[in-house]
């Protein structure tokens, strides 16, 4: 059943000398929520554009499926169904809600003429599903007008539209208010209860334990730790394993990869 | 196993369906309002255009009841529409593009030189619009893939394809006398009850960018590309290919406009296109189009076109001398920069 959506293998990024990840393994299985967290400069938004195929990594290998991939690019990465929210929202803010969603991926007849109609009811849907319901808003306003909770709507609509299997959420709570947080988590377990699954990054060690099936921990362009729901007893011991590996010591009883890094 | 999957999906941040409303609708969502509201600049910059004509109008009234004026100012201002229109794409997107009046005489050059060699003037149509398509994307590669500031370095190719022509042609002319002969001059110069026929190709050609610049992927991701950028990149559009397109549309524009204006003269000049930049740049900004990237308006540029087109033949005809005619050109400039910010909101 759980089959693999995607595999990193050995990814490395190197800007000139300095290396942001020093050889990245990671995966997601189908129907689980990964969380991934790490200190600020631990590797996470590389991480995450590479897997968005914004970034191009130094070398590794990228796996969708089982099947390696070549010439990984953005518009790649969208058609193997995976969609990102990312934490600016990449959002054009001058334009339309419909643009917005439908950004990249127009909806077109013969010769890339625009089905407006049908990007239009599209756009409605979507926007209902997320419980994006309020009157003073049309599928034609200004995205610049809407407000943070909103504009995440936005982009996580965008991300819901094709059926996606896998949706990173790149700090998804951050700038969040209380009920828009919790909008996100039911956003996510929905995701997971039909069967397609989540990487979820957050700076907010308790908001990643509440949510994730499993956690990776980066540090420093490596992953220290790789762990189970089940072997990890509570958002503390997680926040304590960081905090040894910031100042090395280890957590007895986590079958850690510290000794990667060695 | 996706069917299934649906259900659950519905409602993913908890609502149900029943408290949704059916359709969002603006309180006040009237048609007018809408299409006020959608063209905004456009309509701000048709204002601008019946307020300066009746400033003039009271000026004068008697010359602006006379066809000629307006014979005449059809008989130019299509050219210009040629190049105004794909210039707001150009800054939709972000760029800006001052090479037009070179490719402009550059690819006119090549019409020239083919009719006068004795082929048909659609061949030198069409060579000239092949000739208008490569110098696009010559200066579109240069400023994308090069990494250049598209300002510097299209005024760089602007001087530089200039004087390849000044250098070939040593300042002198072509001329084209048996052109009144051909279809194709019948086609696309000559006079449809008493209108010069250039002004409808022009407006099919504004109707037809309005409609790729609005309901066209091309428009929806040059607007995209010019809000921003790394988005688009983002979301998997080829931000550079999308950017090369837009001055291959100018250069295709250009073509057009330095052939029709050589088909007016019967006579290819060096200097071609030249005296277009300026009024063609004012076009673009008094229409409507703020220079930031992100949006823009083809309907509106093409009546800052006419508006620009207008002031000259205004100011002369309204008893003025010819020494005004800047000053009018720079007052209707600042007032349609004015009028356009109090209209535009601009989200950051």
């Amino acid at each position: 059943m759980s089959e693999r959506i995607i595999e990193l293998r050995d990814i490395k990024k190197s800007y000139g000398q300095v290396y942001a990840l020093g050889g990245v393994n990671l995966s997601v299985d189908r129907g689980e929520v990964v969380g991934l967290i790490g200190d600020n400069g631990a590797g996470k938004s590389t991480l995450i554009k590479i897997l968005s195929g914004v970034v191009k990594p130094t070398s590794g290998e990228i796996l969708v499926r089982g099947k390696p991939v070549s010439g990984w690019s953005a518009a790649r990465s969208r058609d193997a169904g995976i969609e990102t929210v990312f934490q600016d929202r990449a959002l054009a803010v001058q334009q339309t809600i419909v643009r917005n969603i439908f950004m990249g991926r127009e909806l077109t007849s013969f010769m890339g003429w625009l089905k407006v109609n049908k990007e239009i009811a599209e756009a409605s849907r979507l926007m209902r599903e997320i419980g994006f319901t309020s009157k003073v808003f049309t599928p034609h306003s200004i995205v610049g007008q809407l407000s943070g909770g909103e504009r995440q709507g936005v982009a996580i609509a965008r991300a819901i539209y094709k059926q996606a299997e896998l949706i990173i959420l790149d700090e998804p709570t951050t700038a969040l208010s209380l009920t828009e947080t919790a909008k996100v988590f039911h956003f996510v377990r929905q995701v997971r209860a039909s069967g397609r699954s989540t990487l979820f990054i957050g700076h907010n060690i308790h908001h990643v334990f509440d949510i994730a099936d499993r956690f990776v921990v980066l540090d420093r362009g490596k992953v220290a730790l790789t762990a189970d729901r089940t072997e990890v007893k509570s958002a503390e011991d997680l926040i304590n394993f960081m905090e040894d590996v910031a100042h090395p010591g280890g957590l007895p009883g986590l079958h850690g990869e510290a000794e990667q890094r060695a | 196993m996706s069917k299934a999957m649906e259900p659950d999906l519905e409602t993913p941040l908890g609502r149900t369906s029943g408290q949704a409303t059916k359709e969002w609708s603006h309180p006040s969502n009237h048609w007018l309002r809408g299409f006020v509201l959608d063209n905004r600049a456009a309509l701000g910059t048709l204002a601008v255009f019946i307020v300066m004509m009746a400033v003039f109008m009271i000026a004068n009234p008697t010359v602006f009841t006379t066809w000629y004026l307006y014979s005449s100012v059809l008989t130019t201002l299509p050219v210009a529409l040629f190049v105004v229109v794909p210039l707001v794409f150009v800054v939709t997107c972000g760029e800006i593009d001052l090479s037009f009046p070179a490719t402009m005489g550059f690819a006119s050059w090549v019409f020239a030189l083919v009719v006068q060699a004795g082929y048909d003037p659609f061949v030198g149509i069409a060579a000239a619009l092949v000739t208008g398509t490569l110098l696009g994307f010559l200066v579109g590669s240069l400023v994308v893939y090069g990494g250049l500031s598209s300002l510097i370095a299209t005024l760089g190719m602007n001087f530089l394809l200039r004087g390849l022509i000044q250098i070939i042609n040593e300042g002198k002319s072509t001329a084209l006398t048996n052109l009144a002969d051909s279809a194709a001059y019948r086609i696309f110069s000559s006079q449809i009850w008493g209108i010069p026929v250039q002004i409808f190709w022009a407006i099919a050609f504004v109707v037809f960018s309005a409609l790729l610049f609005n309901r066209h992927r091309f428009g929806a991701q040059v607007k995209v590309v010019g809000d921003n950028p790394d988005s688009a990149k983002q979301m998997g559009i080829d931000v550079k290919w999308v950017r090369v397109k837009v001055f291959v549309f100018t250069g295709i524009g250009a073509a057009i406009a330095g052939t029709f204006s050589v088909m007016i003269n019967f006579t290819w000049w060096p200097t071609a296109g030249d005296g277009y930049l300026l009024p063609v740049l004012a076009s673009v900004f008094v229409g409507g189009t703020p220079t930031w990237g992100g949006i823009g308006t083809v309907v509106g540029g093409a009546i800052g076109a006419v508006t620009v087109s207008f002031i000259q033949t205004g100011v002369v005809a309204a008893g003025l001398s010819g020494f005004y005619v800047q000053f009018f050109n720079g007052l209707i400039i600042i007032l349609s920069l004015l009028g356009h910010k109090w209209n535009q909101a601009r989200y950051r």
